[in-house]
């Protein structure tokens, strides 16, 4: 992405209205209840959540504590029990039909009868973009993800891993000012793994784009983020919430540095704590 | 020696040995074709045997039991109908020989490059229904099976060549006209159908018990009424069909519109996609599977309902109408005339949608 479309975004997103000029995610007291055959799940229980343009936020927790429900309930594909939310400053269903964000989900979710080119233009071609733009944004992303070459393949014909990189080519491509994903980088190799979390670091310092990020990986949250928010399950709910101010353009050597050991024991003591909570 | 040898040739080279004796022993008619056709299978029974697993062995046998079934056809007019026991003797050492022929084109096939044993793949149901025939024809002339039962394939080639001109009448007015318009129509408003009642649940309650009591309906019951609406021409046989096809259709398409997965759908929702886009690039694919099913199975309920259906009332053309008066006069082997166009235009047309149905699902896990 250039700089011109970083200010352009940077502009969409102030006029999002001037009390909370900055303010992408605000969530307040937010459950969610799911109403199961063995009585309720509370994926979601009173969470309070404020994301700033420009931040990048991992969510982190064991299995089932909420994240992917957190994550769909920004992005209008669950409804809340009871609790506020605003997607900048609009509702999430609002903020859903002005396509406000792009999501990679947990699976790739390829269709198969499209082409990897074919399916990173699928949100193209409902956004109306015209052909040239189009083949512009595929090839682009696709070299973003290391998938140049494999345009005319199947997504059967692709490795697990190179699935997920085509289905991430397919959300950046819509050049979304919030980024949604969860665990985008959970079946891949470490090394394709740090090639990414690289070019995403890069990415969103270049862009200023707001990311919203779930991931096991205490490494990959704070090598990523500016805020990391543990959850822990049963009620599903925000356990801490630990600020990451290192330098915003990173390399992979910072995994090696003090302060990023530090806020990694930070994380992983959260984790503990959640979990012996859940035990008692 | 013996272990080793496929029973198929075991039992040949009996009966070939059997139909020998009767020969020579003179239990058996006998005649140049009977001698020509015996060494042709003793031929291939040497190949078969001798050379066991090469693709010369396999030519070999391929080619001696096709040139047998010439002489042992001609045999026939030595005494038609009355045909002893040397002959069957001769007839079943062909049958197995021809198995055995069959057995060993597909071993050998295996072997080849693709694009050869494709050719080998179509090949090998072409010689199953070659035998077939051959086999209907040696068993209905050489035990002079009455015509009325069953007339043999060579009396029905000859009616359907001098025939021809009727045949194609019926077959304009019961499939051209009647069986493809009522299908197009019956599949097309099944379709539709399926598309509404998708968008309105109230439609799908109120709609599918009705399609379902309609398709439940005798089309002995409804033919003659579609004769009073619609009149005797075509019209109202093509309103048969569509009656027929139009359940299975709607019940297919409704299944495949729900056959797209929650995730698949929730991607189209964070792109705000409106609900064409999302009928059009997501679900209407992913039912196109249960359409075909839907089509395929139409396709042989059509041609059923227009032939049956011009039993109840009909001008003087017509498959069904053929059929049914034909047999009243014991012209049989007219019958099966209409019935080979039948068969032939049936399979034609499931094995185009079939062709149609493999490159537009070509990314569906069943056939990739
Ligand atoms: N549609 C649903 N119906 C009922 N229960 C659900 C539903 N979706 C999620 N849950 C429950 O809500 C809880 C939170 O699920 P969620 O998918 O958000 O977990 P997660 O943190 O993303 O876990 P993971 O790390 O394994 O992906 C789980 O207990 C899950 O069983
Ligand atoms: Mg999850």
């Amino acid at each position: 992405m250039t700089d011109t479309e970083a200010t352009a975004a940077a502009r969409g997103a102030g006029s999002a209205g001037e009390g909370s000029a900055f303010r992408v995610i605000e969530a307040r007291d937010l459950c969610l209840t799911f109403e199961t055959n063995d009585g309720p799940v509370h994926a979601l229980s009173s969470v309070d959540l404020t994301v700033d343009r420009g931040e990048f936020v991992s969510f982190i927790g064991p299995s089932g504590c909420g994240k992917t429900t957190l994550l769909r309930v920004i992005a209008d594909l669950e409804q809340p029990t009871s609790g506020s939310i605003s997607v900048n400053g609009m509702s999430p269903e609002e903020a859903r039909k002005a396509r406000a964000y792009g999501y990679v989900f947990q699976a790739a979710a390829l269709y198969p009868w499209r082409t990897i080119a074919g399916n990173v233009a699928l949100p193209l071609e409902i956004m109306g973009l015209d052909k040239a733009e189009r083949e512009a944004r595929i090839k682009r992303n696709l070299e973003l993800v290391n998938l140049a070459g494999f345009e005319r393949k199947f997504p059967w014909q692709l490795s697990g891993g190179m699935q997920q990189r085509a289905s991430i080519a397919r959300a950046l491509a819509v050049e979304p000012d919030l980024l949604l994903m969860d665990e985008p980088f959970g079946a891949l190799d470490e090394i394709v793994r740090d090639h990414l979390n690289e070019q995403l670091n890069r990415l969103w310092d270049r862009t200023n784009k707001t990311v919203i990020f779930v991931t096991h990986s205490i490494p990959e949250a704070v090598f990523l983020s500016t805020k990391i928010v543990v959850m822990s399950p049963r009620p599903g709910r925000v356990h801490d919430v630990i600020e990451c101010n290192l330098p915003r353009e990173r390399t992979l050597d910072i995994r090696e540095t003090p302060e990023f050991l530090e806020i990694a024991h930070r994380v992983r003591d959260g984790l503990r704590a959640g979990h012996a909570y859940d035990d008692e | 020696m013996i272990a080793g040898i496929p029973l198929t040739v075991l039992g040949g080279a009996a009966a070939l040995l059997f139909a020998a004796i009767a020969a020579v022993t003179g239990t058996a008619a006998f005649s140049p074709a009977f001698v020509a056709c015996g060494l042709l299978l003793l031929v291939a029974v040497g190949g078969a045997v001798l050379r066991r697993d090469d693709a010369l062995g396999a030519a070999v046998v391929i080619l001696s039991v096709h040139a047998a079934a010439v002489p042992l056809m001609l045999h026939i007019d030595s005494a038609p109908g009355e045909m002893d026991s040397g002959y069957w003797a001769l007839l079943v050492s062909a049958w197995l020989m021809a198995w055995t022929s069959v057995t060993r084109l597909t071993q050998t096939s295996k072997k080849l490059p693709t694009g050869a044993r494709r050719a080998v793949d179509l090949l090998i149901p072409l010689i199953f229904g070659l035998w077939l025939m051959l086999i209907w024809e040696a068993i209905t002339r050489g035990a002079g099976v009455p015509q009325v039962l069953l007339p043999a394939p060579s009396a029905i080639w000859a009616k359907l060549t001098a025939s021809l001109p009727i045949l194609w009448a019926d077959f304009v007015q019961t499939f051209l006209k009647a069986v493809i318009v009522g299908y197009v129509l019956g599949c097309g408003i099944g379709f539709g159908t399926a598309i509404l009642v998708d968008r309105s649940p109230f439609l799908k309650r109120g709609l599918v018990p009705v399609g379902n009591m309609v398709s439940a309906l005798p089309i002995i019951g409804i033919a003659p009424i579609m004769v009073m609406w619609f009149g005797f021409d075509w019209q109202s046989k093509a309103a048969v069909v569509v009656i027929m096809t139009f359940f299975p259709m709607l019940v297919n398409t409704l299944e495949g519109l729900s056959a797209s997965s929650s995730m698949q759908r929730d991607l189209m929702r964070t792109y705000a996609a409106s609900y064409g886009q999302t009928l059009w690039k997501l679900r209407l694919v992913e039912a196109l599977p249960f359409i075909f099913n839907a089509l395929k199975i139409n396709s042989t309920l059509a041609l059923i309902g227009a032939i049956v259906a011009e039993f109840f009332g009909t001008p003087i053309v017509g498959m069904g109408f053929r059929i049914s008066t034909e047999v009243g006069r014991m012209n049989v082997d007219m019958v099966w005339a209409e019935i080979a166009v039948a068969a032939l235009a049936g399979s034609a047309f499931y094995g185009a949608l079939v062709l149609i149905e493999r490159a537009l699902t070509f990314w569906h896990p069943s056939n990739r």
